[in-house]
């Protein structure tokens, strides 16, 4: 009887050494970067099985105008700093242009005028930030596919990539060479996507500073941070292995997944 | 179905091959899994505290938060739960992180990374899904090639009837020895039967469900559950009753011989005993 209490204190001593280990382990093997890439062989395998399963042209689920958020919650810069960007603002955006580059045959230079005069699409949709909140709104905007065909994108391009006005890490400070104003990257699978759109108008109003104006993404079968604001230029691109940290966006420079299905 | 054998009654051999190989195998998988998934999901919840009925969030209006506020004297540990608030300073809300009180969930000793990492989090998270799911769909066909769950987890009516019985017998910390130990009896059953065939289907639905992809491959889902923030929550809840389980069943491990057990998920042998003798337990 005795004996087996003590093979009990050993037992739960045993677990309770192990489970300390185990947790400082865990941080340990955290940052380890071989382990970190095994980690992601699994992000890799979500996306070809998701790829698989919504393919193209599943569309994310819509709603109804009652299911609208009464206040949808704001997060990532929500009121930029930025010189440039303050400048465009207060002149209500008539300045600014939605320039198209890279790997495209004809260079695009749009006004919000030229892009609301473009057939648009509206949608009601989810939003689910990655930390795990969800707020639906009504988004109205041009398809992404529309102005990628105008711009005649080359075969070579892979991806498409959104250069931002917003710095998130301290307000914008255009001679900072450390400032990194916001970037994301889609693929062309997405890019394609008929939910896929720059949209100008939230709720049936034009988009206001801390949604994006003048024009944000919208990607509807990814997690928020995907939806880069506030987006002053497009890049079509083979690769974004040289855009800033090489994962392809901000985020993704800073440790989550450049797939953000899940 | 063979006559259950009534508890304590002799047998001739000692060593019973308790669990098939295959059970001890996907039972560790699985055990390094789920805590990995615990701890990680822990984390991930730390990113935002707070559980919603429906699709959108209604920040104002959580069903439950674990939440921290500044007060007078210092910081304060709230856990709210349907309008009910409970202070849980130290342990829920607020607790210390590098000797230093800090705005948290769940404390830094149960989630990975123990300092606060979402991106990380999730890394670790969907990889240990992934491992789990596979782990889990081997040992389901395993399990209905081999017939284990009817044999083994299925309880006959005779087993049945013994539920009042059972309940007695482990509150009274008295378990069976001999022929009867070779065969779960009814309260494990159940157990495993809602562990295997309700609780963990139910983390992945709920956990696919999150997914923006998914519902757009499998909008019933959100039917399903009524909505992703129900989701979450229903997903928050099963890996709750999940947690639950795996104490008790800690707990019903070690008073029921703890090394007869350990051994016989290590090696598969379990000693059934000899209730006249006196060497054993």
């Amino acid at each position: 009887m005795s004996g087996d209490r003590l093979h009990r204190r050993g037992l739960l001593t045993g677990l309770a050494t192990l489970g300390g280990l185990a947790v400082s382990g865990c941080d340990r093997l955290s940052n380890e970067p071989h382990f970190r890439s095994v980690l992601d062989a699994a992000n890799s395998l979500t996306y070809r099985v998701q790829r698989l399963l919504i393919g193209a042209d599943r569309l994310a689920p819509e709603y109804g105008e009652a299911d609208i958020s009464p206040v949808f919650r704001a997060n990532g810069s929500t009121d930029p700093q930025d010189e440039e960007y303050l400048k465009l603002a207060g002149n209500h955006f008539a300045d600014w242009r939605l320039k198209v580059h890279g790997l495209v045959e004809h260079e695009l230079s749009l006004s919000l005028e030229e892009l609301r005069a473009l057939p648009a699409r509206t949608q009601i949709t989810r939003h689910d930030c990655v930390e795990g909140w969800s707020c639906i709104g009504k988004w109205t905007g041009v398809p992404l596919a529309a102005i990628l065909s105008r711009a005649d994108i080359r075969p070579e391009a892979r991806f498409v990539v959104f250069h931002c006005a917003d710095t998130l890490d301290d307000g914008g400070d255009d001679t900072d060479p450390e400032s990194i104003r916001y970037y994301e990257s889609i693929d062309l699978i997405d890019a394609a996507h008929p939910q896929t759109i720059l949209a100008y108008e939230m709720n049936g109003k034009p988009l206001t500073v801390p949604y994006g104006s003048p024009l944000r993404l919208r990607l509807e079968r990814q997690l928020g941070y995907k939806m880069a604001k506030y987006i002053m230029r497009i890049e079509l691109v083979r690769s974004f292995a040289d855009l800033q940290g090489g994962r392809g966006g901000y985020w993704e420079d800073r440790g989550y997944e450049w797939y953000a299905g899940i | 179905m063979a006559a259950v054998p009534p508890p304590d009654s002799p047998v001739a051999e000692r060593w019973y091959r308790r669990h098939a190989g295959l059970v001890r195998i996907t039972h560790w998988i699985n055990v390094v899994c789920f805590s990995l998934l615990l701890m990680s999901g822990l984390q991930i919840f730390n990113a935002h505290p707070a559980l919603y009925v429906g699709e959108r969030s209604d920040f104002d209006h959580p069903t439950l938060s674990i939440l921290a506020r500044q007060s007078e004297r210092g910081l304060v540990g709230e856990t709210v739960i349907l309008g009910h608030a409970f202070d849980t300073t130290g342990v829920l809300g607020a607790s210390s992180e590098d000797g230093q009180i800090s705005r948290r969930a769940f404390p830094s000793w149960i989630t990975i990374p123990s300092y606060q990492d979402l991106a990380t989090g999730r890394r670790w998270h969907f990889f240990f899904a992934w491992l789990l799911v596979l782990n889990g769909l081997v040992y389901l066909a395993w399990g209905c090639a081999s017939r284990h769950f009817g044999r083994d987890l299925l309880p006959s009516r005779v087993e049945f009837g013994r539920v009042g019985s059972e309940i007695l017998g482990h509150l009274r910390l008295r378990f069976p020895r001999g022929a009867a130990a070779k065969r779960y009896n009814v309260l494990q059953q159940l157990a495993y039967l809602l562990v295997v065939f309700v609780l963990f289907p139910l983390m992945i639905l709920t956990g696919l469900t999150m997914s923006p992809a998914i519902d757009s491959a499998v909008p019933q889902l959100l039917t399903l559950f009524g909505g992703r923030q129900t989701a979450r929550l229903i997903h928050f809840v099963a890996a709750s009753g999940l947690a639950l389980f795996v104490i008790v069943h800690l707990v019903m491990v070690l008073v029921s011989g703890a090394w007869n057990n350990l051994r016989s998920m290590v090696t598969g042998w379990y000693d059934l005993g000899n209730p006249g003798a006196t060497d054993v337990r």
